[in-house]
This record gives structure tokens, sequence and C-alpha cells, in this order.
């Protein structure tokens, strides 16, 4: 099976998020960015579809962050063939835009599987998998959290809610948003990720980027209050544990 | 005022709670506008008696399309929407509607809008959205007459989706050739019933992410002892396998509404507070106080689990 996943670097999820002095967009002067969680399990994913039953893993990554090449070389260390970064604005660029960039980088390229994460939070008009999928007239599934089976014919699995799901076979070449993969993604020593650094085969294309835009514009971005809504208890771990036990009780427990 | 078509969603025979809140939404926005429902399925008859809050529903019918087809639904209500033609598309931000969303935008040219927690059509078309799990609020507008917003469960109460009359049903033939798809659905898996049932508990202490491993599990596990209660989880933990699915509260997860729902780092994602917002009383700690669990919970502690979990223990065993 040979399988492409789209890697994109998202802010840091335990950074502490400013905002900019337009109130429009976040402050990202100092914003460190790492890989999407759930495009480290398609990641994952893709790798043990390939151990299992051969073909190859490509990585593409759009995106200007410092940390894209790094999170690339990651992909390369854990086991990827091909690395690709595509563009390199990222920022308000258009879903439409993006999947245009995939869909030229896809030209000349057998895969049988598109692999993406099952969504960025961060982006707001759409999610790239299935838009590229729509484009180029292939099946997608998203949220899945099962994939097995050959070049010919894929099993995949799909969650609903209440933990209900439901397998299909789809025919390949197919677009899959994986929610999480069959194991917990593997972690890679810094020191191979220095050496797939040092090979250096990761591969810039100089792609046009379209400039099409959403339509869609931000006019207003807020923090939620500090507590939002919740009534804060002060004091030292004992005194919190003592209140929390009392409205506990209180509740009627 | 503006016509609005909503995409609704059911699965073994029942319509999810998000399709009504989103025709709530949706007469909100049309006013005297007309609300159109979507509704593909088989067998669906009883489905559409029962989407008296929209003036009209279109029905497909057709067992090719019995359990969701995440291309074939997409498809069909892709012709649904082109030929209704209304200003405002609302879908469902759901496991389904993320196979419809964006495929509905690439194939009709809408604009698409996600993550969104209100929709307004006054003036221009608008939305109000939750980005970056849920610790930015987003203020949104777009450029042109129509658009489609993914809307996340539990942004406006159900109740006023069920009410209405008799809505006018129409039933039209599959617009999609149901041989040509390439995906085919070989089944549904109902959950395996779990150790504990998290739905029933008066009680729940619910892990994230902030308890960072497998072990530390035991300590909120003596918690939930002390309280009656159940320990239950985000999931991450889950996905980790130190949990089993059966305890996952959340969008992929369980809904459930015990008495009391104490979080231990638990950043509050979206998808985490959809299962849980109901709870009667949530009491979170969390180290981080910009935390978006602390937008739901009536208590909150800003502080280290590890520092307040031993001394919840203590107490409640001194009595
Ligand atoms: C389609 C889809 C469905 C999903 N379904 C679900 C679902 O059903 N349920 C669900 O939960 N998630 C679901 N998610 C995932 C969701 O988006 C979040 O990733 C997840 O809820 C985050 O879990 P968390 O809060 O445990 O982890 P994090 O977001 O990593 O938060 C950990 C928190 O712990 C705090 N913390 C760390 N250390 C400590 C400490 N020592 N003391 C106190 N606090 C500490 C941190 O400040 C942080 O706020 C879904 C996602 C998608 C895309
Ligand atoms: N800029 C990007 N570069 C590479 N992959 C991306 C990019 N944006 C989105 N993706 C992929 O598409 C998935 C869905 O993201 P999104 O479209 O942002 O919801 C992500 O999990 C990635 O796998």
């Amino acid at each position: 099976m040979d399988s492409v996943v789209l890697l994109r670097p998202v802010p840091d999820p335990v950074e502490e998020l400013e905002l900019n002095d337009d109130g429009d967009d976040l402050d990202r002067d100092y914003l460190g960015y790492v890989l999407n969680e759930f495009d480290d399990h398609a990641l994952e994913e893709a790798l043990l579809l390939k151990e299992k039953g051969g073909g190859t893993v490509t990585v593409f990554g759009i995106g200007s962050a410092d940390e894209m090449e790094q999170i690339l070389y990651a992909a390369l260390a854990k086991g990827a063939d091909e690395a690709f970064k595509l563009g390199d604005q990222l920022e308000h660029m258009s879903v439409a835009s993006q999947a245009e960039l995939v869909i030229s980088a896809l030209q000349d390229r057998s895969y049988d599987l598109i692999l993406t994460g099952v969504q960025a939070s961060d982006e707001l008009d759409g999610q790239l998998g299935v838009w590229v999928a729509a484009k180029l007239g292939l099946p997608h599934v998203s949220v899945v959290v099962g994939v097995t089976g050959s070049a010919g014919s894929v099993k995949v699995t799909k969650e609903f809610w209440g933990g209900i799901t439901a397998d299909y076979e789809v025919r390949p070449p197919a677009v899959l948003g994986i929610q999480a993969a069959e194991q917990a993604p593997r972690y890679v020593a810094v020191s191979l990720i220095r050496q797939a650094q040092q090979e250096g085969s990761l591969t810039q294309l100089d792609l046009e980027a379209p400039s099409d835009s959403s339509g869609v514009r931000i006019t207003a971005v807020r923090l939620p209050e500090t507590g939002g809504g919740a009534e804060m208890i002060t004091g030292d771990e004992s005194e919190a544990a003592e209140r929390i036990i009392e409205i506990i009780r209180g509740a009627g427990v | 005022m503006s016509d609005v078509f909503v995409i609704t969603e059911h699965l073994q025979g029942i319509l999810t709670e998000t399709s009504f809140e989103l025709l709530a939404m949706a007469r909100g926005i049309a006013g005297s506008g007309k609300v159109t429902a979507g509704l593909v399925g088989s067998g669906v008859g009883d489905l559409a008696s029962q989407l008296g809050g929209a003036d009209a529903i279109v029905v497909v019918d057709d067992p090719a399309f019995e359990v969701f087809n995440p291309e074939g639904h997409a498809r069909v209500f892709a012709a649904l929407v082109d030929e209704s033609q209304a200003p405002v598309v609302l879908v469902p931000y759901t496991s389904m509607g993320m196979d419809v969303a964006s495929d509905l935008a690439a194939r009709s040219g809408m604009p698409l809008v996600s993550f969104c927690t209100s929709v307004g059509a006054e003036g221009a078309l608008g939305a109000t959205c939750r980005l970056y799990a849920g610790k930015i609020e987003a203020d949104i507008e777009v450029d042109g007459e129509r658009a489609i917003f993914a809307v996340l469960a539990g942004s406006t109460p159900a109740e006023q989706g069920r009410s209405g009359g008799a809505a006018i049903v129409e039933t039209v033939s599959s617009p999609v050739d149901a041989g040509s798809l390439s995906v085919t659905c070989l089944g549904v898996t109902l959950p395996a019933g779990g150790d504990v049932d998290i739905t029933s508990q008066d009680v729940l202490v619910v892990v994230g992410r902030g308890i960072e491993s497998k072990d530390n599990i035991e300590e909120a596990q003596e918690l939930a002892d002390a309280l009656g209660g159940a320990v239950a989880a985000s999931r991450p933990i889950i996905d980790q396998g130190w949990l089993p699915k059966s305890r996952q509260v959340g969008k992929s997860g369980l809904t459930v509404k015990p008495k009391v729902y104490l979080t231990l780092g638990v950043s509050g994602a979206p998808e985490h507070i959809e299962g849980m917002k109901d709870a009667g009383t949530i009491i979170s700690v969390n180290t981080d106080p910009q935390a978006p669990i602390f937008g739901v919970a009536h208590y909150g502690w800003v502080g280290d689990i590890f520092d307040i979990l031993p001394e919840l223990v203590e107490k409640l065993e001194a009595g």
C-alpha cells in the first residue's frame, strides 16, 4: 500500500495563547508549533500499513512554521520514505488553496491512500482531506479508527458516537481522516531525527501558491475570561480539598 | 430572514439531538423564511414525521443509504442543497457532518465556516466559532450571499427543534447511483458493554491527559471509591489504552449527566464538553487558569492534581 500523509503544524497546545494588537488573530511572533496530534496518528497508521503489507509512506507538509522541517524530518526518522514541503505561507491560506497545492503535488504520483488527521482545530474554513477528495472525485471517510487491507481493497472502521462504529469497504485511491491509529503513535529518538536531517532527504516543491480566498473572514478573536463562569476556589490544596468535599456533599452525594 | 437548509442525521433509527438543535437554530435564523430539512436513509418515513420543526422535508429513501455512507450521503446532500438554493446551510459538526460539510463546500463553491456555536443572517452572514480546541472564540463574517455552517453539538437547546407542526414531506428519488459508489457499508458494530456504566453514576471522577500515566489513574480510582462513584476519562486516555472505551466521555464517547462531575487535568476541548456540559455540579482542577473547562465548570481550582488528589482521598477516608 502506498500512502501519502498530510502533516500540519499547529500552535503548541500547552502554550498560552495571546492575541495580536488588532484583536483579529493570535500573536504568532513567539508561538511554538507542534504536529497536529491527529496527524501523528495518521502517520502511525501509514507506518503500520507499510510494516504489515509493504509499500511506501510519503509525507507532505504545508506551512511556514520553523517547526515544519523538523516535523518532516521526524516523519522520515520514524520510517517515512519521502518528505515534501509544499509552499510556505500557510497562515491565511484557504483550505481550497491548500487543496490545490496538495493536488498539484500529487500529480504524476501513484498512491492508494491519502491519510490526514481528522481535524485541525485552528482551521476555520474546512477539512483539507475531504476537500481534496471532493475535488479529485475520490471517496473519503472521516473519523477513522481502523484500517486494514491491501492496495486493491481497503476496510476501514469509522467511529460515530457512544462507541458505535461502522465498517466500510473502500475502493482505493481514497482519502481517510484518521482519529486514532491502531496503537499510540511511536516516539523517535532525537538522534535519529538529526540523522535524517543530515541525510537531507527533504524536498522543497516550489509550487505556485493559489490565492483564492475562502470568503470567510475573522473579524475579532477573544480569549475566554479567566475562570469563565466558574466560581474559583482559592487557597492551598488542603483548603481547596476541604471546599470541594463540601461542594460534593452539597450536591446531595 | 433567510431560507435555511438543515442536514439531519440519524443512527440506528434515531435522529440525533444535534439534528433538532440545528432545526431550532434554523428557525431562529429563518424568521418567517423557510426551513427545509434534508433526510437521507432507508425506511425513514417515521423519522420524517419527527421533524416538525422544519417547514418542509426533502427525503431520499433508498436501501443503499440505510447506514451513513460518507461518500454517498455527501453526494446526495450536495445535490439536495444545490436543488434548494437556500442561502444558509447548517451541517452538524459531528462524525457524519465531517464527511459532508467540506465535500459540500468543495463541490458547491459555497464558503464553509466550521466549529460554529452561533450563526447569524441579519445583514451579512456571520458566525461565532470556537477554535484552538476551545481556547479562542472568533467572530466570523462571510463574503457573499450563501454559506455552509458546520455547527458544534450543544450550541442551541434542541427543544424548539422538536416542536412544530406537520411539515410538507417530499420524497425524491436518489440523485446518486448507489452502484457508482466506491464506499460500501459492511455493517454497524455496537459497543461491547463495559465493566462500569458511566452513564448511570452519581459521581464521576474524570481524568484527562494531565494524569500523565496509567499508574496515576489508581489514585483517581481511590477518590472515586471514596465517593461511591466511578472513573471516566477524556479521549486521549482511551487512545493510550489506559482505560476502556466504555469510560470515554464526549463527542465520540458517551454523554453523561451525573450529579457531580469532577475533572482532573482535562482541558475542556469542545469535543469533551459536548458529552458533559449538562452534568449537575461540575468541579474542575487544572494548572492552566485559561483552560476552557473553567468555562463550563461551576467550581474551579487552579492547581496541580497531584497535590490535591491525596488531600481529597485522605480527608474523605478520615470521614
Ligand atoms: C472527531 C473528534 C472526536 C473527539 N471525541 C472526543 C471525546 O469523545 N472525548 C474527548 O475527551 N475528546 C474527544 N476528542 C479529542 C479532543 O479534541 C481533545 O483532544 C481532548 O478532549 C483533550 O483531552 P484532555 O483534555 O485530556 O487533554 P489536553 O487537552 O492535553 O489537556 C490536558 C490538561 O491537563 C492540564 N494539566 C496538565 N498537568 C496537570 C496537572 N499536574 N494538574 C492539573 N492539570 C494539569 C493541562 O493544563 C491541560 O489543560 C475528539 C476529537 C475529535 C477531532
Ligand atoms: N497546511 C497543511 N499541511 C499539511 N496537512 C494539512 C494542512 N492543513 C490540514 N492538513 C491535513 O488535513 C487534516 C485536517 O485538517 P483541517 O483541514 O485543518 O481540519 C490535518 O489533520 C492534516 O492532516
